[in-house]
């Protein structure tokens, strides 16, 4: 008879921080207390407040340990399941009022998502059908198969899901156009190739509900008429490749995969194909060429992956997030789907809040839902006191909000406005000491590594738009840089030929457009006000401060400061390499950075 | 698997196993597990009221545990607090009045008055 269950988030995050020795401990020590037959330990996937990891969730009780090791593990056992007395070193204390939480019900980054996509992430065994099959799954498959291929297509156009690969095109909309086009057979592709630095939901959703995919693409396939589909996810990801293929596993063992699904003439099967990390392989027609075996290059659309996609033949392809809602729309219909987010992007979406904000983590909001509630309520704040200052979304593709849109809904149609994108969702949080044409660069960086090289305004436009951003950064900006950047991105936006291309200068532009002050500084005063650029930086002893004690002088690796014991030093800027060792080591904040 | 007949089964029956993690809103029974109550059999208690309440199918009630609540003298101790009642303190919970207590007061919804810790003999 079991009396507690003990949940083990053992999503990437948690796996990195040492779940794995701390389960270890928790199932020695329950042996040692020989209650092993009345506790079970059971991992579960991504449980969303990754900076609070390793995190243990005991039931029936519901309290939420975070921040478990190796060493304290034992007290969960020896304390709570022993002698039911809850460890209260463990629990998560609220930032300022410093109150206790005894469930993840009284952590603010908790109570103000609501989980969709992630509904069975860090509650369920991602293991366990059974479990996939006690909240639900594949009754929506069941439904499915008693409804019409073109009902189907009905309610996900109905319910106005959008893509949340990051363009936001209707769902629906393509399934129809796959349904329609000739030819035979037909395909269903899953991107997993999430690419987007900073980004994990989609493999969150593949190690922590895998069931929900593979569900969700048996329901395209036999709404678009497929017998075969492809899960293509990147080789970064081994920990996704093995629970989906355990999962692909099981559902065919259960008869969710293969020939006569649920006793009807229905069969459909589904194949992993890894990729092997190229960030142009997230793009559609370069994600088809790589599960074909060639080289990921795009190729221009029309005709698009609907009309020819894998082996010329009609393809459907969606990302796994837009998969993820697609069972329970099926369950709860288009209407329920529509009750949370905006009228025309209904629906929730899972941010992955990262960078300069106190709780990190995987965050699932609807749409519509304000910057100001995203960085402040559910991440709370930023630490240490510092002014927020932009928020990077749609990473690569995408560009800044400023403060002044933190109480504007997120959607995709309101961010388009403001020159950014959704993207996959990917939210990084930037303060007062980040500059923005440093992230710029960052970004750009990124786009000139990743680019394919197929089309010239992507392979050679970026560069030159990056050699010019490293020339403002270094202090060798010229009047005018501002101008050729502009017109140099449109230009590459306009003619690039994919994606990529198409949105590589967005962090530019973006920055440019609410930050040319910071462009300016840089160019024209050859100052970085964040004091991020190295180049831009100049170091000097304030006289009444210094009082020779010779610490900095004695630091220097290049013999730039000199002075006499009990003298004020100085610092020869000719010689000094701004490496910032005599900043750091002053005690008495007599050196200034400017 | 060949019918929907047969994915209902298989979601009560996983269900039943995913209970202790299920929202449950009713009430909770509380066993008092410190040291005293160990030594005078809170263990046993403890299991002996999943027992019972597993075989009544009543899922709706959390088990869970406290440390030791000062009433060494009649441990083992359990507290039942309904939603809708005041909590009543048991003593001298053994098995067999464990399995009394989730039918009488959990399931009947009636105090086991015998078994109440009187405010006299504190």
């Amino acid at each position: 008879m079991i009396r507690n269950q003990l949940l083990v988030c053992a999503g990437g995050a948690c796996i990195t921080s040492g779940e794995k020795s701390v389960k270890d401990v928790l199932v020695d020590e329950l042996k040692k207390n020989g209650i092993e037959d009345e506790v079970q330990v059971i991992e579960t996937g991504c449980m969303g407040a990754c900076d609070l990891g390793p995190i243990v969730v005991v039931y029936p009780e519901g309290t939420f340990y975070q921040k478990v090791t190796v060493e304290n593990a034992g007290l969960i056992v020896n304390e709570h399941l022993v002698k039911g007395r809850t460890v209260s070193e463990l629990l998560y204390s609220e930032p300022t009022s410093e109150k206790k939480a005894q469930t993840s019900g009284d952590i603010p980054f908790y109570t103000r998502q609501v989980k969709r996509v992630l509904r069975n992430c860090g509650v369920i065994d991602p293991l366990s059908i059974e479990e996939y099959i006690a909240r639900d799954g594949y009754f929506a498959l069941g439904k499915a198969l008693e409804m019409t291929p073109d009902d189907i297509i009905g309610v996900v156009l109905d319910s106005g899901l959008r893509g949340r690969g990051g363009a936001g095109f209707p769902t629906g909309l393509k399934w129809k156009a796959t349904r329609a086009a000739q030819g035979s057979p037909k395909y269903v592709v899953c991107n997993g190739d999430e690419g987007d630095p900073g980004a994990f939901m989609d493999r969150s959703v593949l190690e922590g509900d895998p069931h929900s995919i593979i569900e969700a693409m048996a329901i395209a396939g036999y709404a678009i008429g497929a017998e075969q589909g492809y899960m293509y996810v990147r080789a970064e990801y081994p920990l996704a490749i093995e629970r989906f293929e355990y999962a692909i596993g099981k559902a065919r063992e259960y008869g969710f995969l293969g020939r006569n699904i649920l006793g009807t003439s229905f069969s459909f099967d589904i194949e992993i194909r890894i990729g092997a990390g190229a960030f142009v392989c997230g793009e559609e027609t370069a994600l088809l060429r790589s599960i074909e075996g060639k080289r990921g290059t795009p190729s221009i659309k029309p005709p698009f992956p609907a009309q020819s996609g894998l082996w010329n033949k009609p393809t459907l392809i969606n990302n796994v997030e837009t998969y993820a809602n697609i069972p329970q729309i099926i369950t709860n219909g288009a209407e329920w789907f529509r009750s949370v987010g905006t009228a025309k992007s209904p629906g929730t979406k899972v941010f992955a809040l990262a960078g300069m904000v106190q709780n990190t983590g995987l965050v699932e909001v609807p749409m519509g839902t304000t910057l100001r509630e995203l960085v402040f309520d559910i991440g709370g704040g930023i630490p240490g006191g510092k002014k927020f200052k932009a928020a990077q979304t749609g990473g690569p593709s995408g560009g800044v909000i400023t403060p002044d849109y933190l109480d504007m809904p997120i959607d995709y149609d309101t961010l388009k406005e403001i020159g950014t994108i959704m993207g996959s969702g990917g939210l990084i949080v930037l303060d007062e000491t980040s500059c923005m044409v440093d992230v710029a660069k960052f970004y750009l960086g990124f786009t000139v590594d990743e680019s394919c090289g197929k089309c010239t305004p992507c392979r050679e436009g970026t560069r030159q738009m990056f050699h010019m951003m490293e020339q403002i950064c270094d202090g060798k900006g010229k009047d005018g840089d501002i101008e050729k950047l502009t017109k140099l991105g449109k230009c590459i936006i306009d003619t690039s030929l994919c994606g990529l291309g198409q949105t590589a200068p967005n962090p530019v532009l973006s920055t440019i457009r609410f930050y040319e002050d910071e462009y300016r500084a840089h160019i024209y005063d050859k100052k970085c006000p964040a004091h991020v650029c190295k180049h831009l930086l100049t170091y000097s002893v304030t006289a009444d401060k210094c009082v020779g004690c010779t610490a900095c002088a004695r630091q220097c690796s290049v013999h730039a400061i000199t002075g006499e014991v009990k003298k004020v030093h100085v610092i020869d800027q000719s010689k000094c390499i701004k490496c910032g060792s005599c900043y750091e080591i002053c005690r008495f904040g007599a050196i200034r950075k400017e | 698997m060949k019918s929907l007949e047969e994915l209902k089964r298989i979601k009560e029956q996983t269900l039943k196993e995913m209970d202790l993690r299920q929202a449950k809103e009713r009430g909770k029974v509380i066993v008092a597990m410190g040291t005293c109550g160990i030594a005078a059999g809170a263990k046993d208690a403890l299991m002996a009221i999943i027992e019972e309440l597993e075989k009544a199918d009543i899922h709706d009630v959390k088990v869970v545990q406290s440390g030791c609540m000062g009433l060494c003298d009649k441990e083992p101790t359990v507290e039942v607090a309904m939603k809708d009642q005041p909590a009543v303190i048991y003593g001298d919970v053994n098995d067999a009045n464990a399995r009394r207590i989730v039918r009488e007061h959990v399931q009947g919804g009636n105090v086991v008055a015998d078994l109440v810790i009187k405010r006299e003999n504190i």
